[in-house]
């Protein structure tokens, strides 16, 4: 079983529309949602929900007013200025907890002389199981604000990865968040392939040159496609020559076609809505699909 | 003044919108890119960069002299950050969040505090802007931190304008945390709708004021328009989907002067902001006794 996984540094540059269409063409795939900030890929594959499960991770302060002393130990020991004072008429009640800018390090709930701050478990988000066209789906949404995307991104990964052994699929697809650290970190990890999706604009190169250097120190595989290519093609080739120069294979190009937004309009994959960008796309998709996979130990990063 | 510049979805255009908005506004102005994961502002306002810090957290470090493997500071680490079972303690420093708990908690004194590096902050300048960013090292998971940095060189005068990273989770937060008022671009697909619904709860959990920027708008979608609308939420600007702007994005130009027909545009979003946000100051004075969002 191989496990790809798309990325992009920069956000918007199309990893999801590719990763629907690699599902489609796959034929045999587990699908994984792993932008659990702003999860999409479920627009266009439209699963059918089998089940939800409460994503808890971490705990959270809270304060019971009614045995807080209004002190202020859990304030000084706070080191995220989660913890504010409530006034009533003028007066200072008590302390409260800013659910948000708590960071769940347990230390005012250590440190209160009171033993009034309870510590329950956070709920940080949902994943769901469903079933697409094209294969089962695992995705996610994290809670607004909420800390530890990382460990929702594992845990939808394992998920994939339970469903994908029990039914012997060939492929997990990952849809990978944009950026460099936590969710993309734990995206990436024990992967057997990423694709990094790039737009040809000076801001693109700078964010995949990262990007790569993040898949260079997981030692994870990378092949480099540029999206819209001839919006700007002398930079799509200076994008080529940088990612070839950093070690990396090229995947292909997609050119740029109103019907991948037409596409996503219909709710539909842009191989299913057929023209150019899919044509490409199938190129692109092949090219992924011969590589081998040469993970010694698979294994994903807690973050 | 602090306007933040945040999205859902990634790549609708917060930093265009951010530079261009900063190039439009008058003296004094400072632009935080405090998309310290993918940093990108420097590409078009070029700034000359004359100042650079090493942002760090503290991390642990044990004196196993003083040490007398009680295992505190390891029942205290909610991050697994530091593991003691019956040893001297392990600490992992990338996973600490340098929250001091386990060195609160050791009874003999063992465990001081070094400074793990995490990242850079950058000054400088660009024309009429005052120019501060963030830039995390590669293979480090935590950004907030980072993020907080780049955010003690708000400006005391004038405005200062924070291009966010994507998102709704933690480094948002860390980045939209004590602004007056934000600007949420979206794009008008369903991936941009879904996105701004995200953002906009967001805001509203926050309780922050803000309105909405659509980016390349054609004649034929709707939807995000349509959403406003019905939430009463302002649309701000509509910047067509031209040609133009993509290749002067592509470029590394700035919209006001590579289209210069968009700069009265973001001149009368500048304008428009600004008095939503006096407006809304005298409408609502700020309170002196709980936060927002404390109960």
């Amino acid at each position: 079983m191989k496990e790809l996984v798309v990325i992009s540094g920069k956000g918007g540059t199309g990893k999801t529309s590719l990763t629907a269409s690699f599902a489609a063409l796959a034929g045999d795939a587990v699908i994984a949602d792993c932008d659990v900030d702003a999860s999409d890929l479920h627009l266009v594959l439209s699963p059918r929900a089998l089940g939800v499960v409460e994503f808890r991770s971490g705990h959270e302060a809270t304060i019971r007013s009614a045995d807080c002393i209004a002190c202020g130990i859990c304030r000084d020991v706070c080191r995220y200025d989660a913890v504010r004072p409530v006034f009533r008429n003028g007066r200072k009640s008590h302390y409260a907890v800013d659910a948000i800018a708590c960071e769940g390090c347990g230390v005012c709930v250590r440190f209160c002389p009171e033993h009034a701050i309870d510590f329950p478990e956070r709920v940080c988000g949902e994943y769901r199981t469903g079933e697409t066209r094209f294969g089962p789906m695992v995705y996610a949404q994290l809670g607004i604000g909420a800390e530890n995307s990382g460990k929702l991104v594992s845990t939808v990964r394992k998920e994939a990865r339970r469903i994908a052994e029990a039914r012997g699929a060939q492929w997990i697809l990952v849809d990978g968040p944009p950026g460099i650290a936590c969710p993309v970190i734990a995206s990436i990890t024990g992967s057997s392939l990423a694709l990094i999706a790039v737009e040809p604009t000076l801001s693109g190169i700078h964010d995949m040159l990262r990007v790569l250097e993040l898949t260079r120190h997981f030692a994870v595989p990378t092949f480099v496609c540029v999206n819209k290519w001839e919006l700007n093609p002398q930079m799509t080739e200076e994008i080529e020559t940088a990612a070839q120069a950093a070690g990396v294979s090229l995947a292909g190009r997609i050119r740029y076609d109103r019907a991948v937004t037409d596409a996503q309009i219909r709710g539909i994959t842009v191989v299913e809505y057929g023209g150019g960008a899919a044509e490409d796309i199938r190129a692109v998709w092949s090219t992924l699909a011969e590589v081998q996979d040469s993970r010694a130990a698979p294994a994903i990063m807690e973050v | 003044m602090i306007i933040a510049i945040a999205s859902g979805k990634g790549g609708t255009g917060k930093t265009t919108i951010a530079a261009n908005l900063a190039m439009c506004l008058q003296k004094p102005i400072r632009l935080l890119d405090c998309d310290v994961e993918e940093p990108n502002c420097h590409i078009f306002l070029k700034p000359d960069l004359d100042g650079s810090e090493r942002a760090t957290l503290p991390v642990p470090v044990i004196n196993e002299k003083l040490c007398n493997n009680c295992g505190e500071c390891g029942r205290m680490c909610q991050f697994n950050a530091i593991v003691s079972l019956k040893t001297k303690p392990l600490v992992f420093p990338s996973l600490c969040h340098g929250c001091g708990g386990c060195l609160r908690v050791c009874p003999t004194g063992a465990i001081t505090e070094a400074e793990r590096e995490i990242g850079t902050v950058e000054t400088g300048t660009s024309h009429h802007v005052e120019f501060v960013q963030g830039r995390l090292d590669v293979g480090e998971a935590q950004s907030p931190p980072l993020i907080r940095a780049v955010k003690q060189r708000i400006a005391e005068e004038g405005v200062t304008i924070i291009d966010c990273p994507p998102g709704t989770s933690c480094p948002v937060i860390a980045a939209v945390k004590g602004c007056d008022y934000a600007v949420l671009v979206t794009e008008s697909t369903p991936f941009g709708l879904h996105d701004l619904k995200l953002a906009v709860d967001t805001m509203r959990l926050l309780r922050l004021d803000f309105g909405v920027v659509i980016n390349r708008t054609t004649s034929r979608d709707a939807m995000v328009r349509e959403f406003c609308r019905k939430e009463h939420i302002p649309v701000l600007l509509e910047i067509p989907d031209d040609r133009r702007v993509a290749e002067a994005y592509s470029r590394g130009r700035l919209i006001v002067e590579a289209v210069p027909e968009l700069r009265e545009s973001f001149e009368r979003l500048c304008s428009s902001v600004i008095s939503r946000i006096q407006s809304h100051n005298a409408a609502s004075p700020p309170c002196g006794g709980s936060a927002p969002g404390v109960s």
